[in-house]
């Protein structure tokens, strides 16, 4: 099949990653909102692990795609 | 009680995966030119796709949902269901059984028992299985849409009818590969999205340790906490093996060793993953047998890893409601507006009268087991509280747990706005692959099996690619209807499954005859069948569960044995009916003639086909090393859980 499933995974990921570190990053003040989840920034650590995984997958399938080229059908 | 809010960023989340799921149907459409490519996706998909893509389809919501159940009320016990009910039978799969379906180029289970039997196996399989499948979607829509009603608030027609569109739009879209390519990007949203709740979870009860002591201390007497009114030796909710060496008095679940290894271990084991089209429709999509039998090994890996995900925050969810300070409890079970409503008039009523017949009273308009002391005092303050703080009094007072309710309020306990849309498209993502996975099963056997070989053969293949999408759409409204009615008939439900139980404990009795021995006959085989089928039914009819009175739960015919417990029962009720079914097929494949010659079954039964040669790969790709391999770690596993 002529999708490499690499490509949607690591651009979803990336881009909810990215949104949670931004949420992170302007609620981090929030102490009432970190309360529950145990004062942690979950959504700013979280979010950069999920950046990393989208990105790895995208640098994955980028290879994949010089490596192999998908032959058009 | 109270719903949780979302905010913006987690339906921002929600919608991103929507899209992008609905995006890969749209995306793969332009590749679907003929009623293979759409419902065998024209077997050309990698391992590592299949692989995630087949413990994908196995890991719907009430997977989710019932172990982590499991995980609460029978502890680290639970991993059983994965590493004796899972692993050995994939590796199995892969090594002795992909051969025969990926290399008898059968586009389905049933279709590989008309090439090895005849058209009667084939009916009655995949009949049997069509209506399994539109059932199992339907009863796991309905439980939950009802899960995000209750938590979250959502309304339960909407819930329902979205979340089954979105799964329409991208199967019928893109067919099975696009199932099994969402399926690969759901399994990475599932892990990916629990993973910080159980982190968290356990960080709160204070890790591993503190968690396992007090689940020692509540084993030993789970009364304290309503967890049933039998004691336990120390180590039953924190030991795999020790409680279920000590016989079925020792464990939460009730069984014995033997029923575990042989009932769960390899007949409902071996005869899910190695017969269920469901998962082995993944396999069989593979590009060639190689990957096809590395779908399941593939598989294995995470499927022996998930007990960290689903089991532990049962296990995390019993420590929590031990620990008084963290104010949580498990759910309490899902009760209508109505019955509440009448225990707050009973509640008001109470008032007026002696607070000791208070509880009886409110117990009985509840119909649930109320907590004493909350009751008295929620009957003594009564005048000065509106219905919806009594309402909440009584809710607060119920001494019942809903064990289902544990993952969504675990995520509700921890999860703020963006992590706790998060956590919600994960759980949506587990409901969407199972039932994705059900659609594209079943609209494969419809068409094949039953549409092509029974109703209109001989049409062209646009034909038969228009019926594919047909039923699609009719397979998913068929599951919604189900849907409706297990709201509607929770006992209908329950009979049915049991009947599913029936029909599937012998079933791989049938396949290891008909794959390792040349002299099975067709007529063997379907006489086999049904008589494993009508042996589970007598089994139940002549047995009863302890605690149940005889009816659905069994011995309507006459009590002639008790077991300790439910699981027990169903463990034993497959073993007999594997035995009965193993029998039979043997005793009359012996009297009676073949009708295929070796030459017809070759490629289809294990002495009758050349030995695949896996020479040319390296030895530690070859599956025999690889599921080696994967039984050695499993064991491990068990070791270190002992």
């Amino acid at each position: 099949m002529g999708l490499d499933i690499r490509w949607p995974i690591g651009l979803m990921f990336s881009l909810i990653g990215v949104m949670l570190v931004v949420y992170g990053l302007i609620t981090g003040s929030n102490a009432e909102l970190y309360h529950r989840s145990l004062d942690i920034n979950v959504n700013l650590l979280w979010g950069m692990l999920l950046t990393v995984f989208g990105v790895a997958m995208l640098l994955l399938a980028w290879r994949g795609a010089r490596v192999n080229p998908v032959p058009q059908q | 009680m109270q719903s949780v809010q979302l905010g913006l960023i987690d339906y921002a989340i929600l919608i991103i995966y929507v899209a992008f799921v609905v995006g890969i149907g749209f995306a793969l459409r332009r590749y679907l030119k003929s009623s293979s490519d759409f419902l065998t996706s024209g077997r050309s998909i990698p391992a590592w796709v299949t692989g995630l893509a087949f413990i994908s389809a196995n890991l719907g919501a009430l997977e989710l949902v019932g172990m982590a159940a499991s995980g609460a009320k029978y502890g680290i016990a639970t991993s059983h269901f994965y590493w004796v009910g899972a692993i050995p039978a994939m590796v199995f799969l892969a090594i002795f059984m992909m051969p025969f379906y990926y290399g008898s180029k059968a586009r389905s289970v049933p279709e590989y028992l008309k090439m090895r039997f005849d058209e009667r196996v084939r009916a009655l399989n995949s009949i049997a299985f069509a209506v399994m499948t539109v059932f199992a979607s339907g009863i796991s829509m309905n439980a939950l849409a009802k899960l995000l009603n209750q938590l979250l608030g959502w309304n339960y027609h909407i819930a329902l009818w979205i979340c089954s569109g979105v799964v329409l739009i991208y199967v019928l879209k893109g067919g099975l590969t696009s199932a099994i390519y969402t399926e690969v990007l759901q399994f990475f949203m599932i892990v990916l999205g629990f993973a910080p709740v159980v982190y968290l979870g356990l960080k709160d009860v204070g890790g591993w340790g503190t968690m396992k002591a007090s689940l020692q201390t509540v084993a030993q007497n789970p009364a304290a906490l309503n967890l049933g009114t039998n004691a336990y030796p120390s180590e039953a909710w924190t030991s795999a093996w020790k409680p279920l060496l000590s016989g079925p008095a020792a464990n939460p679940m009730g069984v014995d060793w033997f029923a575990m290894v042989f009932g769960l271990g390899f007949v409902l084991s071996f005869g899910y993953w190695c017969t269920n089209f469901l998962v082995v429709q993944r396999a069989m999509a593979a590009k060639n047998m190689s990957a096809a039998r590395r779908t399941p090994l593939i598989a294995a890996v995470p499927k022996m890893l998930f007990p960290a995900l689903v089991i532990v925050p049962g296990m995390i969810a019993i420590a929590l409601t031990s620990m008084p300070d963290k104010q949580y409890r498990i759910p309490p079970p899902i009760i209508s507006d109505n019955v509440y409503n009448r225990a707050v008039e009973a509640v008001k009523m109470a008032a007026a009268m002696d607070p000791e017949d208070a509880l009886p009273m409110v117990s009985e308009a509840m119909g649930r087991k109320l907590n004493a002391e909350r009751i008295t005092a929620l009957v003594k303050g009564a005048e000065n509280l509106t219905d919806q703080q009594i309402k909440q009094g009584i809710y607060d007072a119920i001494a019942e747990y809903d064990y289902d309710g544990v993952i969504l309020s675990l995520v509700k306990k921890y999860c703020p706005p963006g992590l706790l849309g998060l956590a919600l498209t994960a759980l949506l993502a587990s409901f969407m692959s199972g039932m994705a996975g059900n659609v594209t099963a079943f609209n494969t056997v419809w068409t094949y099996d039953l549409y092509q070989a029974y109703i209109a053969p001989n049409k062209s293949d646009q034909h038969y690619f228009w019926m594919g999408q047909a039923v699609t759409v009719v397979g998913i409204l068929l599951s919604i209807a189900c849907a409706y009615f297990a709201s509607m008939y929770n006992n209908a439900m329950d009979i049915i499954q049991l009947v599913f139980g029936f029909v599937n404990a012998p079933l791989f009795a049938t396949f290891l005859l008909g794959m390792f021995w040349a002299r099975t006959t067709g007529t063997g085989a379907f006489l086999g069948l049904f008589g494993g089928i009508a042996g589970s039914a007598l089994f139940h009819a002549f047995t009863l569960s302890a605690g149940n009175a005889p009816g659905v739960k069994g011995g309507y015919l006459a009590v002639w044995q008790t077991f300790p417990s439910e699981m027990a029962q169903n463990f034993w009720l497959a073993s007999f009916a594997f035995t009965v079914c193993f029998v039979l097929t043997l005793g009359i494949s012996l009297v009676t003639r073949r009708t295929k010659t070796d030459a017809e079954l070759k490629g289809l039964v294990y002495s009758l086909t050349p030995k695949i040669k896996d020479e040319e790969k390296a030895w530690y790709l070859r599956p025999a090393t690889l599921g080696i391999i994967l039984l050695v770690c499993c064991v491990i596993l068990n070791l270190i859980f002992w």
